[in-house]
């Protein structure tokens, strides 16, 4: 009996495995016929584009390879970005649905509603529209901090601040300076960084504070009165109380919170954000490659996502572990 | 079942056994003609849905002749991404959608083009206040793309060319690029001229605020494309496109075409509208193929006036795609 | 004493303030949306507004693309009923007590007649290929058909990953981590250019198909993982005691397990549901133009038009508000009274 339901399951694995492999040499046969070499010997050719916004230096005698390296660090950093932020709105605005101010708490739960159920598509468009028609013209930038702060400017071109640079072998601050048309020389953040980033932030923070409420209120009522019998005061009960147990029960949707706010970066294309999504789409145009793109995409995505699933899942281990309980 | 269709697929490698796309059409009784999601003047579809456009104007005049009905045509709006996959997997018989011709594309990839129906060239578009009159005057400055063609390609090359250095922004949607380039977030907006010309004249709201600079940076030979390996419907789908200025050098017309077919002695014309000699039987077609086409869309120059020409939205002259003897190169060789 | 008063007239300063701020905002959005919109199909005057009001009227001039995509005109009747046809059956699953056999029947017949006014080539209907589907009935569509195909496959790979077998546990665990660990975007860029690749010559699957098998790939897996949590929350004893009185594993699963665990994950599936509502914004990567993708239709070649696009996804941005927020009201109400 057990031996007849290895051999099966063995037969399962391994037919699917075949179909796979059947698959992909079928792929490669129609990708020949069309003239296309399959492989990813493409990376190593010349992009013949540029990027806008990078972090490591690219231009378009660089490769398809850099370009995705270019792509994939936009997305991390975006991504890291909104996480950060969507985090510290979520907290606020779940714990704002059970506060006591009834403005405060309806304020909050009318957030949540309005933007859970737009789809996050046109709430990037809606708040990059918004955003570059609001700010000013490079040449009418906004001195952030004044004439005697440190030299900050927000403009159309997003926000121009001094940025530590080698020269010569000494670090100096580099400050961004006006040029003809826009500032040059510091570090900018774009306008579609900012977007991408705020959309994110507000789409993903809306799911985080359901979470957060949920969580809370699952922390018994009787748990919280006899705290504050005990003469804790209301911020403490919630410090030292619920949220310690809160937090047990929170940490795995929130961790499929933020694979989908990762996930949904990839919207970033829609307002010209070049993130590894934009970067594929462009150089599966060029190149015809679109197969090897697609994977390329796919399996950069799902080690971020395990990685985020990773470190969500041993700090949740960690906090049984301290806690002694189990979830 | 899996591996019928295992060896169906194996002993059928790429193209070599497609089936002749005339048979398949005359099968499916549909031409399938693939089109853009969107763009003024060569294909998209207006306030009800019906297809508008010179590229739909074309394919219009394909099913006329094949399948002696303009409006047998089963169309397939593409994304730029899309557009060459369609063709290669037979989804489509033929891609008319402001292609450009280019070896890489003509060679390289399982696709050949028929020729081309509009000369465009990339340009730039500017704000007036900016003071900018020419490209090269725009080092350092902030570019909006919309990807997904070689638009992002020239721009490199333009700049690495003129040693300059541009911001290059590259946007999927067309309408976020309008909005960043019209809200002055970036300085210029690179595209091929025809669109340009459009876009100053209708989004803008104020044509008067914007400038089209006088630089092309490029080629944009716009045709239609078929697969690689069917002869027949290549030639087809070629003389189709040539029929169409050569019944403009005639002066035979949407207009005119009934009564020229009924009296004109001029042999060429004769030939033409199936009178005379027969030109259709050399592609497999019938003699009146021509006055069919002719009689559904018009001539090459109806066909332009029509959706891009001075009195239409885009407003644009007929410039190089005129024919040659208006100083333009739009040249077909002899219908005989 | 004092402490607390003078915390109380912070307070109410506060929400004095906020109160304050929230009308401001309330009156300026009243202003720009109703009272200087245009509500007219006329784009010189929603040129002339320069911003000051909403341009409705490309609402006006494009509706029938919007909500119909490239549907004939002439038969947009049908796609139209077909909407009322499924709200209904949304509207009538929605009120409790019809409940069962009765319900399945409702749906079956429903889906029926809906599928028909679209694709027609019966009772003297037009045939109308899935190509020229489009709008607010293709998206309900996707949701509802992707829905239904998910689910079932949901459960089977739930209970194959919490189930006996080493290699079918395996086999499901690897599937619903790299579904779920990849955006929707790439599975449908799957659809669209893999799919033809594999498929030969001639062997023509139309895309609403690719996508539908896409979509179900992918919220299956979501949703497995949201009812795999369920399972796992119903006591181990249940099952040892089913097993014991000599139910077979798949009778103990399929009908005593599941069936506690559903109804302990319906928020969440609810949720999952709302979920993929949305994400059917993003099937225009393989050409079909549901609600935005056909917004893109209407407007993106019409340059007398183009330049009030955001109003018109401000339009659709809130045909999607109403039907999210009536599914999430939908689930607050089940997570009350189950």
């Amino acid at each position: 009996m057990k031996l007849r339901a290895y051999a099966l399951q063995a037969l399962i694995v391994v037919a699917i495995l075949l179909t796979l492999y059947g698959l992909a040499t079928v792929v490669a046969a129609r990708m020949r016929g069309l003239g296309v070499e399959p492989g990813f010997g493409f990376l190593g050719q010349r992009a013949g584009f540029d990027i806008g916004d990078t972090l490591i230096d690219f231009d378009a005698a660089d490769t398809y390879g850099r370009a995705f390296v270019v792509g994939l660090l936009n997305t991390v950093a975006v991504a890291l970005v909104a996480i950060v932020a969507s985090l510290l709105l979520g907290a606020v605005a779940g714990l704002g649905q059970l506060a006591r101010n009834r403005l405060f708490a309806r304020l909050c739960v009318a957030y949540v509603e309005l933007f859970r159920n737009v789809p996050l598509l046109l709430q990037v468009l809606i708040v990059y529209v918004l955003l570059i028609g609001r700010l000013p013209l490079p040449h009418e930038a906004w001195h952030v901090f004044g004439d005697w702060g440190p030299d900050v400017w927000l403009s159309k071109s997003g926000l121009s601040l001094p940025w530590p640079v080698w020269s010569n072998g000494a670090l100096i601050l580099e400050r961004p300076v006006l040029g003809t048309f826009t500032f040059s020389g510091g570090a900018t953040l774009t306008p579609e960084f900012i977007a991408v980033a705020a959309a994110l932030t507000l789409f993903t923070a809306a799911y985080i504070a359901e979470v957060v409420r949920g969580s809370v209120q699952s922390v018994s009522q009787r748990q919280r009165e006899a705290a504050l019998a005990l003469g804790l005061d209301e911020a403490q009960t919630l410090r030292f109380v619920v949220v310690p147990q809160a937090l047990r029960s929170m940490i795995p949707p929130l961790a499929n919170q933020l694979l989908n706010l990762i996930k949904n970066s990839s919207l970033a294309v829609a307002v010209g954000y070049p993130d590894l999504v934009a970067v594929a789409d462009t150089t599966l145009n060029q190149s015809g490659h679109a197969v090897e793109c697609i994977a390329i995409i796919m399996v950069v995505y799902l080690f971020l996502s395990l990685l985020t699933a990773a470190i969500m899942g041993g700090w949740h281990a960690r906090l049984l572990r301290r806690q002694g309980g189990s979830a | 079942m899996k591996i019928i269709f295992l060896l169906a697929v194996l002993l059928c490698p790429g193209l070599a056994c497609a089936g002749k796309t005339s048979d398949a059409i005359l099968e499916r009784g549909q031409l399938a003609c693939g089109v853009s999601t969107g763009v003024a003047g060569f294909s998209a579809a207006d306030s009800k849905g019906e297809w508008r456009g010179m590229d739909v104007d074309f394919c219009r005049a394909l099913a006329a002749a094949v399948l002696k009905d303009p409006n047998k045509v089963r169309w397939s709006p593409l994304t730029s991404q899309q557009r060459f996959t369609a063709l290669q997997s037979g989804e489509i018989d033929v891609l008319s959608r402001n292609t450009t011709w280019t070896l890489g594309r003509d060679a390289g990839q399982g696709l050949v083009y028929a020729g081309y129906i509009f000369i465009d060239g990339q340009g730039f578009l500017v704000h007036k206040r900016s003071g900018v009159m020419s490209a090269k005057q725009l080092d350092g400055a902030e570019i909006c793309v919309q990807t997904g063609t070689t638009t992002e390609k020239n721009l490199a090359e333009f700049a690495r060319a003129s040693r300059i250095r541009f911001k290059t922004l590259m946007f999927e949607n067309l309408r976020a690029v309008l909005k960043a380039f019209f809200s002055g977030r970036c300085q210029a907006f690179t595209a091929d001229a025809s669109a340009l010309a459009s876009i100053r004249a209708n989004d803008s709201g104020k044509p008067e605020d914007y400038v089209v600079l006088p630089e092309r940076i490029s080629k944009e030979p716009l045709g239609p494309v078929v697969r690689r390996g069917d002869e027949d419907w290549f030639a087809v789908v070629r003389w189709t496109l040539f029929a169409l200025l050569e019944a403009e050098e005639r002066g035979i017309t949407q207009a005119n075409v009934d009564a020229l077919r009924a009296r004109s002695d001029d042999p060429a014309v004769q030939r033409l509208l199936g009178v005379g000699e027969d030109v259709g039987k050399p592609l497999g077609l019938d003699r009146e193929w021509v006055y069919r086409v002719i009689k559904a869309v018009g001539n090459y120059g109806e066909i332009f006036e029509r959706n891009v020409g001075p009195a239409s939205l885009l407003q644009l002259p007929r410039g190089i795609n005129a024919l040659p003897r208006d100083g333009g190169v739009m040249y077909a060789p002899p219908l005989r | 004493m004092m402490a607390r008063l003078k915390r109380r007239a912070w307070l109410s300063a506060g929400n004095l303030a906020l109160g304050i701020l929230l009308l401001w905002a309330g009156w300026h959005l009243f202003d720009w949306a109703v009272l200087q919109a245009v509500f007219l199909p006329d784009a010189s005057a929603c040129h002339a507004l320069e911003g000051a009001g909403a341009c409705w009227g490309v609402v006006a001039e494009k509706y029938r693309v919007i909500f119909f995509g490239r549907y004939p005109l002439e038969e947009q009747w049908r796609p139209l009923l077909a909407i009322f046809v499924m709200l209904g059956l949304l509207g009538a699953s929605a009120i409790r007590r019809r409940r069962g056999r009765r319900l399945a029947l409702l749906w079956a017949s429903g889906l029926t007649v809906f599928l028909l006014l679209l694709k027609g080539g019966l009772f003297g209907l037009a045939n109308v290929d899935t190509p020229r589907w489009g709008g607010l009935p293709l998206t309900l569509m996707l949701t509802v058909f992707g829905l239904g195909g998910a689910f079932p496959l949901a459960v089977l790979l739930a209970l194959g990953r919490v189930g006996r077998w080493a290699a079918l546990r395996a086999l499901c665990t690897v599937f619903i981590e790299i579904v779920r660990g990849v955006p929707l975007v790439a599975v449908l860029f799957m659809a669209a250019f893999l799919f033809p690749l594999l498929m030969p010559k001639g062997w023509d699957i139309p895309s609403l198909l690719r996508v539908l098998v896409g979509i179900i790939l992918f919220a299956g897996a979501y949703m497995a993982e949201v009812i795999r949590g369920g399972l796992l929350a119903v006591p181990k004893g249940q099952a040892e005691a089913a097993q014991s009185l000599g139910l077979s594993y798949w009778h103990v699963q399929l009908s005593v397990i599941l069936p506690q665990a559903l109804r302990k994950v319906l928020p969440a599936l609810m949720n999952s549901a709302i979920a993929l509502f949305k994400d059917t914004s993003l099937v225009i990567i393989v050409g079909l133009f549901e609600l935005t993708g056909a917004l893109g239709l209407a407007v993106d070649g019409d340059p007398k038009w183009r330049a009030f696009a955001l109003d018109g996804y401000l339009f659709i941005a809130i045909i999607y508000w109403i039907g999210c927020f009536a599914m999430s009201r939908y689930s607050r109400a089940l997570e009350r009274t189950t």
